[in-house]
Protein backbone atom coordinates (compact mmCIF):
# COMPACT_ATOMS: atom_id res chain seq x y z
CA UNK A 1 0.00 0.00 0.00
CA UNK A 2 1.46 3.51 -1.07
CA UNK A 3 0.48 5.20 1.87
CA UNK A 4 2.56 2.13 4.32
CA UNK A 5 5.65 3.28 1.99
CA UNK A 6 5.58 7.63 2.08
CA UNK A 7 5.25 10.13 4.65
CA UNK A 8 4.47 13.51 5.13
CA UNK A 9 5.99 16.53 6.75
CA UNK A 10 4.53 19.18 8.14
CA UNK A 11 6.11 22.67 8.57
CA UNK A 12 4.54 25.14 10.77
CA UNK A 13 5.78 28.42 11.32
CA UNK A 14 4.54 30.09 14.97
CA UNK A 15 4.78 33.48 16.62
CA UNK A 16 7.72 31.96 18.70
CA UNK A 17 9.67 29.34 15.79
CA UNK A 18 8.75 27.15 13.80
CA UNK A 19 8.85 23.68 13.97
CA UNK A 20 8.53 20.20 11.80
CA UNK A 21 6.09 17.38 12.19
CA UNK A 22 6.70 14.49 10.43
CA UNK A 23 5.07 11.04 10.27
CA UNK A 24 4.67 8.11 8.06
CA UNK A 25 2.10 7.44 5.20
CA UNK A 26 -0.76 6.38 8.15
CA UNK A 27 -0.87 10.01 9.66
CA UNK A 28 -1.48 8.66 13.05
CA UNK A 29 2.10 8.67 15.07
CA UNK A 30 3.55 12.25 14.70
CA UNK A 31 7.65 13.01 15.89
CA UNK A 32 7.95 16.94 16.54
CA UNK A 33 11.11 18.93 16.07
CA UNK A 34 11.30 22.73 17.20
CA UNK A 35 11.33 24.94 18.11
CA UNK A 36 13.64 26.24 15.06
CA UNK A 37 14.87 29.97 15.57
CA UNK A 38 13.09 30.15 19.10
CA UNK A 39 11.47 33.72 19.46
CA UNK A 40 11.94 34.55 16.31
CA UNK A 41 8.45 34.73 13.98
CA UNK A 42 8.29 32.32 11.52
CA UNK A 43 5.60 34.00 8.99
CA UNK A 44 6.28 31.32 6.42
CA UNK A 45 8.36 27.76 5.12
CA UNK A 46 7.62 25.67 2.61
CA UNK A 47 9.26 23.22 0.93
CA UNK A 48 11.15 22.94 -3.17
CA UNK A 49 8.90 20.88 -5.16
CA UNK A 50 11.64 19.92 -7.29
CA UNK A 51 13.85 18.84 -3.93
CA UNK A 52 11.90 18.45 -0.95
CA UNK A 53 15.31 18.59 1.13
CA UNK A 54 15.46 22.49 -0.14
CA UNK A 55 13.70 24.25 2.68
CA UNK A 56 13.06 28.50 3.00
CA UNK A 57 12.22 30.17 6.14
CA UNK A 58 11.03 33.26 6.67
CA UNK A 59 12.06 34.58 10.29
CA UNK A 60 11.55 38.29 11.85
CA UNK A 61 11.72 39.70 14.64
CA UNK A 62 10.36 43.60 15.87
CA UNK A 63 14.13 44.02 17.34
CA UNK A 64 16.27 42.66 13.96
CA UNK A 65 13.75 42.80 10.92
CA UNK A 66 14.32 39.98 8.15
CA UNK A 67 16.72 37.29 8.48
CA UNK A 68 15.97 34.28 5.59
CA UNK A 69 17.03 31.01 6.42
CA UNK A 70 17.55 27.88 3.62
CA UNK A 71 17.90 24.30 4.98
CA UNK A 72 19.60 21.35 2.15
CA UNK A 73 18.23 18.07 4.60
CA UNK A 74 14.88 18.44 4.81
CA UNK A 75 15.07 21.06 8.17
CA UNK A 76 17.51 19.30 10.25
CA UNK A 77 20.18 22.22 10.09
CA UNK A 78 19.62 25.70 8.08
CA UNK A 79 21.80 28.49 7.46
CA UNK A 80 21.20 32.11 6.88
CA UNK A 81 21.36 32.98 3.41
CA UNK A 82 20.30 36.91 1.98
CA UNK A 83 18.18 39.54 3.23
CA UNK A 84 18.60 42.16 1.47
CA UNK A 85 15.24 43.09 -0.13
CA UNK A 86 15.30 46.36 -1.65
CA UNK A 87 12.88 48.04 -4.32
CA UNK A 88 13.61 48.69 -7.38
CA UNK A 89 13.94 51.88 -8.64
CA UNK A 90 12.59 55.09 -6.08
CA UNK A 91 9.59 53.26 -4.61
CA UNK A 92 7.15 56.27 -4.58
CA UNK A 93 4.05 56.09 -2.41
CA UNK A 94 0.98 53.67 -2.05
CA UNK A 95 -1.99 55.23 0.60
CA UNK A 96 -1.78 54.85 3.92
CA UNK A 97 -5.08 53.61 6.26
CA UNK A 98 -6.27 57.32 6.12
CA UNK A 99 -5.83 58.00 2.50
CA UNK A 100 -2.32 59.88 2.25
CA UNK A 101 0.57 58.88 0.56
CA UNK A 102 3.11 56.89 2.34
CA UNK A 103 6.38 55.80 0.81
CA UNK A 104 7.00 52.30 0.35
CA UNK A 105 8.73 50.38 3.32
CA UNK A 106 10.40 46.84 3.30
CA UNK A 107 9.26 45.29 6.69
CA UNK A 108 8.62 41.37 5.95
CA UNK A 109 8.48 38.38 4.13
CA UNK A 110 5.06 37.37 4.20
CA UNK A 111 5.40 34.06 1.50
CA UNK A 112 7.84 32.39 0.32
CA UNK A 113 7.14 30.03 -3.36
CA UNK A 114 9.86 27.92 -4.79
CA UNK A 115 10.15 27.07 -7.88
CA UNK A 116 7.79 23.98 -9.58
CA UNK A 117 11.06 22.91 -11.66
CA UNK A 118 14.50 24.55 -9.76
CA UNK A 119 15.40 24.55 -6.26
CA UNK A 120 17.47 27.75 -6.15
CA UNK A 121 14.55 29.82 -7.59
CA UNK A 122 12.14 30.97 -4.84
CA UNK A 123 9.47 34.09 -4.86
CA UNK A 124 9.22 35.97 -2.32
CA UNK A 125 6.08 38.04 -1.09
CA UNK A 126 7.48 41.18 1.34
CA UNK A 127 4.98 44.04 3.02
CA UNK A 128 4.76 46.64 1.79
CA UNK A 129 3.76 44.55 -1.16
CA UNK A 130 6.26 43.76 -4.10
CA UNK A 131 7.24 40.29 -4.98
CA UNK A 132 10.96 39.47 -5.43
CA UNK A 133 12.50 36.41 -6.83
CA UNK A 134 16.06 34.69 -5.92
CA UNK A 135 17.66 32.74 -8.65
CA UNK A 136 20.43 31.65 -5.88
CA UNK A 137 19.15 29.56 -3.24
CA UNK A 138 18.21 32.75 -1.95
CA UNK A 139 21.59 34.61 -1.59
CA UNK A 140 20.12 37.48 -3.22
CA UNK A 141 17.20 38.89 -4.23
CA UNK A 142 16.09 40.91 -7.24
CA UNK A 143 12.18 42.70 -7.24
CA UNK A 144 10.00 42.00 -10.09
CA UNK A 145 9.17 45.26 -10.29
CA UNK A 146 6.33 45.15 -13.07
CA UNK A 147 4.06 44.16 -10.07
CA UNK A 148 4.17 47.22 -8.07
CA UNK A 149 4.31 49.50 -10.97
CA UNK A 150 1.52 48.55 -12.47
CA UNK A 151 -0.34 51.63 -12.62
CA UNK A 152 -2.86 51.02 -9.48
CA UNK A 153 0.33 50.93 -6.89
CA UNK A 154 0.32 54.42 -6.02
CA UNK A 155 -3.53 53.33 -4.86
CA UNK A 156 -3.07 50.32 -2.70
CA UNK A 157 -4.12 50.11 0.42
CA UNK A 158 -3.04 48.18 3.66
CA UNK A 159 -5.25 45.89 5.40
CA UNK A 160 -5.06 45.59 9.49
CA UNK A 161 -2.08 43.37 9.01
CA UNK A 162 -0.03 45.87 6.97
CA UNK A 163 0.26 45.87 3.02
CA UNK A 164 1.20 42.26 2.81
CA UNK A 165 1.93 40.08 -0.52
CA UNK A 166 1.03 36.91 1.01
CA UNK A 167 -0.15 34.80 -1.69
CA UNK A 168 1.88 33.79 -4.64
CA UNK A 169 0.02 30.79 -6.84
CA UNK A 170 2.08 29.33 -9.72
CA UNK A 171 0.50 27.54 -12.50
CA UNK A 172 1.79 23.91 -12.95
CA UNK A 173 0.57 24.65 -16.62
CA UNK A 174 2.22 27.54 -18.11
CA UNK A 175 5.83 28.28 -16.06
CA UNK A 176 5.04 31.76 -17.37
CA UNK A 177 1.78 32.25 -15.51
CA UNK A 178 1.33 33.01 -11.76
CA UNK A 179 -0.87 34.72 -9.72
CA UNK A 180 -0.30 36.92 -6.60
CA UNK A 181 -2.89 38.35 -4.35
CA UNK A 182 -2.17 41.51 -2.00
CA UNK A 183 -4.48 42.81 1.35
CA UNK A 184 -5.74 45.15 0.51
CA UNK A 185 -5.47 45.63 -3.10
CA UNK A 186 -7.01 42.19 -4.25
CA UNK A 187 -5.48 39.71 -7.34
CA UNK A 188 -3.09 40.71 -10.29
CA UNK A 189 -1.82 37.84 -12.96
CA UNK A 190 1.42 38.09 -15.20
CA UNK A 191 1.43 36.02 -18.14
CA UNK A 192 4.93 36.45 -19.08
CA UNK A 193 6.94 35.86 -16.45
CA UNK A 194 6.47 38.52 -13.88
CA UNK A 195 7.44 41.43 -16.21
CA UNK A 196 4.03 42.38 -16.28
CA UNK A 197 0.95 42.14 -14.62
CA UNK A 198 -2.49 42.99 -14.58
CA UNK A 199 -5.33 43.16 -11.78
CA UNK A 200 -7.84 40.47 -11.61
CA UNK A 201 -10.83 41.56 -9.70
CA UNK A 202 -13.75 41.83 -12.04
CA UNK A 203 -16.66 40.34 -10.10
CA UNK A 204 -15.66 41.16 -6.79
CA UNK A 205 -17.90 43.00 -4.17
CA UNK A 206 -16.24 45.01 -1.49
CA UNK A 207 -18.98 47.49 0.26
CA UNK A 208 -16.59 48.56 3.09
CA UNK A 209 -14.77 50.27 0.23
CA UNK A 210 -16.14 53.78 -1.57
CA UNK A 211 -16.29 52.10 -5.29
CA UNK A 212 -17.43 48.11 -3.98
CA UNK A 213 -16.34 46.64 -7.90
CA UNK A 214 -13.53 48.70 -7.96
CA UNK A 215 -10.58 47.23 -9.80
CA UNK A 216 -8.30 47.38 -6.58
CA UNK A 217 -8.59 48.00 -3.20
CA UNK A 218 -10.04 44.74 -2.58
CA UNK A 219 -8.85 42.29 0.77
CA UNK A 220 -8.32 39.34 -1.01
CA UNK A 221 -7.04 36.90 1.66
CA UNK A 222 -6.10 33.57 -0.27
CA UNK A 223 -6.32 32.23 -3.46
CA UNK A 224 -5.59 28.43 -4.66
CA UNK A 225 -5.36 26.11 -7.91
CA UNK A 226 -5.69 22.58 -8.32
CA UNK A 227 -2.67 21.17 -10.68
CA UNK A 228 -5.26 19.66 -12.78
CA UNK A 229 -7.52 22.73 -13.86
CA UNK A 230 -5.39 25.20 -13.17
CA UNK A 231 -7.73 27.86 -15.19
CA UNK A 232 -10.05 28.01 -11.60
CA UNK A 233 -9.21 29.57 -9.18
CA UNK A 234 -11.00 29.46 -5.19
CA UNK A 235 -10.80 32.47 -3.42
CA UNK A 236 -11.21 33.36 0.09
CA UNK A 237 -11.80 37.60 0.17
CA UNK A 238 -12.53 39.22 3.30
CA UNK A 239 -15.95 38.74 2.96
CA UNK A 240 -17.02 35.97 0.34
CA UNK A 241 -15.78 33.14 -1.11
CA UNK A 242 -15.18 32.85 -4.76
CA UNK A 243 -14.64 30.93 -7.70
CA UNK A 244 -13.22 31.95 -10.88
CA UNK A 245 -13.44 29.64 -14.19
CA UNK A 246 -11.28 31.63 -16.75
CA UNK A 247 -8.19 32.30 -14.45
CA UNK A 248 -9.15 35.27 -12.86
CA UNK A 249 -10.64 36.88 -15.80
CA UNK A 250 -13.53 36.91 -13.65
CA UNK A 251 -15.09 35.65 -10.15
CA UNK A 252 -18.66 35.18 -8.90
CA UNK A 253 -19.51 34.08 -5.24
CA UNK A 254 -19.50 30.77 -3.84
CA UNK A 255 -20.55 31.26 -0.05
CA UNK A 256 -23.66 29.20 -0.73
CA UNK A 257 -24.76 28.04 2.63
CA UNK A 258 -21.67 28.62 5.12
CA UNK A 259 -22.72 30.17 8.33
CA UNK A 260 -20.53 32.87 8.20
CA UNK A 261 -18.14 33.69 4.52
CA UNK A 262 -15.57 35.52 6.35
CA UNK A 263 -12.29 33.87 6.75
CA UNK A 264 -8.48 33.57 6.11
CA UNK A 265 -8.06 29.98 4.50
CA UNK A 266 -8.89 28.55 1.33
CA UNK A 267 -7.21 25.01 -0.05
CA UNK A 268 -8.08 22.39 -2.69
CA UNK A 269 -7.93 18.70 -2.19
CA UNK A 270 -5.67 16.65 -3.71
CA UNK A 271 -7.18 14.52 -5.78
CA UNK A 272 -10.53 16.67 -6.48
CA UNK A 273 -10.31 19.67 -8.45
CA UNK A 274 -13.72 20.10 -6.84
CA UNK A 275 -13.51 19.99 -3.24
CA UNK A 276 -12.51 22.84 -1.51
CA UNK A 277 -12.17 23.64 2.49
CA UNK A 278 -12.84 27.11 4.47
CA UNK A 279 -12.99 27.82 8.04
CA UNK A 280 -15.59 29.98 8.20
CA UNK A 281 -14.93 32.74 10.96
CA UNK A 282 -17.39 34.91 12.83
CA UNK A 283 -16.18 38.60 11.17
CA UNK A 284 -13.79 40.81 10.83
CA UNK A 285 -14.73 42.41 14.15
CA UNK A 286 -14.61 39.07 16.17
CA UNK A 287 -11.71 36.54 14.52
CA UNK A 288 -13.50 33.56 16.39
CA UNK A 289 -15.44 30.48 14.91
CA UNK A 290 -19.37 31.28 14.89
CA UNK A 291 -20.67 29.68 18.10
CA UNK A 292 -17.44 29.28 19.33
CA UNK A 293 -17.43 25.74 17.22
CA UNK A 294 -14.50 25.16 15.42
CA UNK A 295 -15.52 23.56 11.88
CA UNK A 296 -14.11 22.66 8.25
CA UNK A 297 -16.47 23.35 5.53
CA UNK A 298 -16.25 21.49 2.80
CA UNK A 299 -17.46 21.45 -0.57
CA UNK A 300 -17.13 18.78 -3.15
CA UNK A 301 -19.12 20.41 -6.14
CA UNK A 302 -16.64 23.87 -5.83
CA UNK A 303 -18.21 25.74 -4.15
CA UNK A 304 -22.11 26.89 -2.96
CA UNK A 305 -22.91 23.40 -1.52
CA UNK A 306 -21.10 23.57 1.76
CA UNK A 307 -21.04 20.28 4.64
CA UNK A 308 -19.65 21.20 8.29
CA UNK A 309 -16.62 18.56 9.54
CA UNK A 310 -16.57 18.70 12.76
CA UNK A 311 -15.63 14.79 14.07
CA UNK A 312 -12.41 15.78 16.26
CA UNK A 313 -12.80 19.46 16.13
CA UNK A 314 -14.05 21.07 19.71
CA UNK A 315 -17.49 22.07 19.42
CA UNK A 316 -17.74 24.64 22.52
CA UNK A 317 -16.11 26.98 23.67
CA UNK A 318 -13.40 27.83 20.90
CA UNK A 319 -11.97 30.72 19.93
CA UNK A 320 -8.85 30.55 18.25
CA UNK A 321 -8.29 31.81 14.29
CA UNK A 322 -7.07 30.25 11.54
CA UNK A 323 -4.97 32.41 9.74
CA UNK A 324 -4.59 32.52 5.76
CA UNK A 325 -1.72 30.80 5.72
CA UNK A 326 -1.85 27.86 8.17
CA UNK A 327 -3.87 25.06 6.01
CA UNK A 328 -2.55 22.51 3.60
CA UNK A 329 -3.03 19.20 1.54
CA UNK A 330 -1.28 16.15 1.25
CA UNK A 331 -1.67 14.24 -2.05
CA UNK A 332 -1.19 10.82 -0.46
CA UNK A 333 -3.88 8.43 -1.96
CA UNK A 334 -6.37 9.68 0.97
CA UNK A 335 -6.00 13.06 0.71
CA UNK A 336 -4.55 14.63 4.31
CA UNK A 337 -5.64 18.21 5.47
CA UNK A 338 -3.59 20.27 8.10
CA UNK A 339 -4.44 23.53 9.31
CA UNK A 340 -3.24 25.51 12.28
CA UNK A 341 -4.99 28.12 14.90
CA UNK A 342 -3.80 31.04 17.07
CA UNK A 343 -4.04 28.73 19.79
CA UNK A 344 -0.95 27.27 18.86
CA UNK A 345 -3.26 23.57 17.91
CA UNK A 346 -2.33 21.58 14.45
CA UNK A 347 -5.22 19.50 13.87
CA UNK A 348 -4.58 17.07 10.68
CA UNK A 349 -7.49 14.72 8.91
CA UNK A 350 -6.45 11.66 7.25
CA UNK A 351 -9.35 10.90 5.23
CA UNK A 352 -10.05 14.36 3.52
CA UNK A 353 -11.53 15.98 6.52
CA UNK A 354 -13.93 13.43 7.93
CA UNK A 355 -12.15 13.37 11.10
CA UNK A 356 -9.57 15.29 12.95
CA UNK A 357 -7.14 15.03 15.27
CA UNK A 358 -4.99 17.57 17.00
CA UNK A 359 -0.87 16.64 15.94
CA UNK A 360 0.06 19.51 18.53
CA UNK A 361 -1.93 21.41 20.84
CA UNK A 362 0.30 23.98 23.00
CA UNK A 363 2.18 25.40 20.37
CA UNK A 364 2.87 29.54 20.09
CA UNK A 365 0.05 31.06 17.83
CA UNK A 366 0.49 29.12 14.39
CA UNK A 367 0.70 31.47 11.54
CA UNK A 368 1.67 28.86 8.66
CA UNK A 369 0.76 25.46 8.10
CA UNK A 370 2.66 23.72 4.29
CA UNK A 371 3.27 20.22 4.53
CA UNK A 372 5.40 18.07 1.88
CA UNK A 373 4.33 14.39 0.79
CA UNK A 374 7.64 12.96 0.89
CA UNK A 375 8.25 9.33 -1.45
CA UNK B 1 40.87 44.75 20.03
CA UNK B 2 37.04 46.16 21.73
CA UNK B 3 34.77 44.45 23.19
CA UNK B 4 31.11 44.39 21.89
CA UNK B 5 28.10 42.71 23.96
CA UNK B 6 25.28 41.48 21.28
CA UNK B 7 21.47 40.57 21.79
CA UNK B 8 21.06 36.72 22.91
CA UNK B 9 19.01 36.39 19.50
CA UNK B 10 21.90 37.87 17.42
CA UNK B 11 24.14 35.38 19.41
CA UNK B 12 22.52 32.60 18.33
CA UNK B 13 21.69 33.96 14.86
CA UNK B 14 25.82 34.07 14.27
CA UNK B 15 26.36 31.15 16.49
CA UNK B 16 28.94 33.55 18.39
CA UNK B 17 28.33 31.69 22.53
CA UNK B 18 27.32 33.10 25.35
CA UNK B 19 29.67 36.04 25.84
CA UNK B 20 31.07 38.73 23.80
CA UNK B 21 32.65 39.21 20.84
CA UNK B 22 36.09 40.79 20.43
CA UNK B 23 36.56 42.50 16.91
CA UNK B 24 39.46 44.65 15.75
CA UNK B 25 37.54 48.14 14.97
CA UNK B 26 40.49 49.93 14.01
CA UNK B 27 42.74 52.26 14.58
CA UNK B 28 39.78 55.08 16.16
CA UNK B 29 37.05 53.22 16.77
CA UNK B 30 33.70 53.88 15.88
CA UNK B 31 30.14 52.42 16.50
CA UNK B 32 30.33 52.66 12.75
CA UNK B 33 33.85 50.62 12.48
CA UNK B 34 32.53 48.50 15.21
CA UNK B 35 29.36 47.68 13.56
CA UNK B 36 31.42 47.01 10.02
CA UNK B 37 33.74 44.75 11.72
CA UNK B 38 30.90 42.59 13.72
CA UNK B 39 28.92 42.55 10.07
CA UNK B 40 32.27 41.48 8.08
CA UNK B 41 32.75 38.54 10.87
CA UNK B 42 29.20 38.01 11.10
CA UNK B 43 27.96 38.59 7.51
CA UNK B 44 23.83 36.93 9.06
CA UNK B 45 23.81 39.87 10.97
CA UNK B 46 23.72 42.36 8.13
CA UNK B 47 20.40 44.25 8.81
CA UNK B 48 20.07 43.23 12.33
CA UNK B 49 21.20 46.02 13.54
CA UNK B 50 20.64 48.77 11.14
CA UNK B 51 19.29 49.07 7.90
CA UNK B 52 21.73 47.49 5.34
CA UNK B 53 20.89 50.86 2.36
CA UNK B 54 20.62 53.74 4.63
CA UNK B 55 22.50 52.58 7.75
CA UNK B 56 20.16 53.94 10.31
CA UNK B 57 19.96 51.84 13.69
CA UNK B 58 16.73 50.05 14.09
CA UNK B 59 13.99 51.66 15.95
CA UNK B 60 14.13 48.97 18.76
CA UNK B 61 17.92 48.98 18.80
CA UNK B 62 20.13 51.23 21.08
CA UNK B 63 24.04 51.63 21.81
CA UNK B 64 25.28 51.73 25.68
CA UNK B 65 29.44 52.52 26.47
CA UNK B 66 30.38 53.33 30.04
CA UNK B 67 26.77 54.03 31.30
CA UNK B 68 26.21 56.51 28.22
CA UNK B 69 23.45 56.27 25.87
CA UNK B 70 25.31 56.42 22.42
CA UNK B 71 22.13 55.69 20.18
CA UNK B 72 21.93 59.58 19.20
CA UNK B 73 24.94 60.23 18.46
CA UNK B 74 27.17 59.99 15.29
CA UNK B 75 28.08 56.71 14.59
CA UNK B 76 31.86 58.12 13.41
CA UNK B 77 32.60 59.48 16.48
CA UNK B 78 35.08 58.27 19.02
CA UNK B 79 34.24 55.51 21.02
CA UNK B 80 34.63 56.62 24.44
CA UNK B 81 38.51 55.19 25.82
CA UNK B 82 37.50 52.37 27.95
CA UNK B 83 36.01 50.95 25.09
CA UNK B 84 38.88 51.43 22.90
CA UNK B 85 41.13 49.91 25.57
CA UNK B 86 39.01 46.95 26.12
CA UNK B 87 37.99 47.62 29.26
CA UNK B 88 34.38 48.03 29.20
CA UNK B 89 32.27 46.69 26.33
CA UNK B 90 30.05 48.43 23.27
CA UNK B 91 26.92 47.29 24.03
CA UNK B 92 24.25 46.30 21.64
CA UNK B 93 21.23 46.58 23.18
CA UNK B 94 17.66 45.34 22.19
CA UNK B 95 14.00 47.41 23.26
CA UNK B 96 12.87 45.63 26.64
CA UNK B 97 9.21 44.04 24.67
CA UNK B 98 6.68 41.59 26.07
CA UNK B 99 4.61 39.26 23.76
Amino acid sequence: MANDKSGVRVLVGTRKGAFILTADGKREKWDVSGPHFPGWEIYHLKGSPADPNRLYASQSTGWHGQVMQRSNDGGKTWEPVGNKFTYDGVPGTHQWYDGTPHPWEFKRVWHLEPSLTDPDTVYAGIEDAALFRSTDAGQTWHELSGLRKHGSGPHWQPGAGGMCLHTIVLDPGDPNRMFIAISAAGAFRTDDGGTTWRAINQGLRSPHIPDPTAEVGHCVHRIALHPAKPQVLYMQKHWDVMRSENSGESWHEVSGNLPTDFGFVIDVHAHEPETIYVVPIKSDAEHFPPEGKLRVYRSRTGGNDWEPLTKGLPQRDCYVNVLREAMAVDSLDSCGVYFGTTGGQVYASNDAGDSWAPIVHDLPAVLSVEVQTLP
Amino acid sequence: MIRVAVPSHLRTLARTGDGEVELDAGAQPTVRSALDALEARYPMLCGTVRDQVTGQRRPFIRFFACGEDLSHDSVDDPLPEPVVSGAEPLLIVGAIAGG
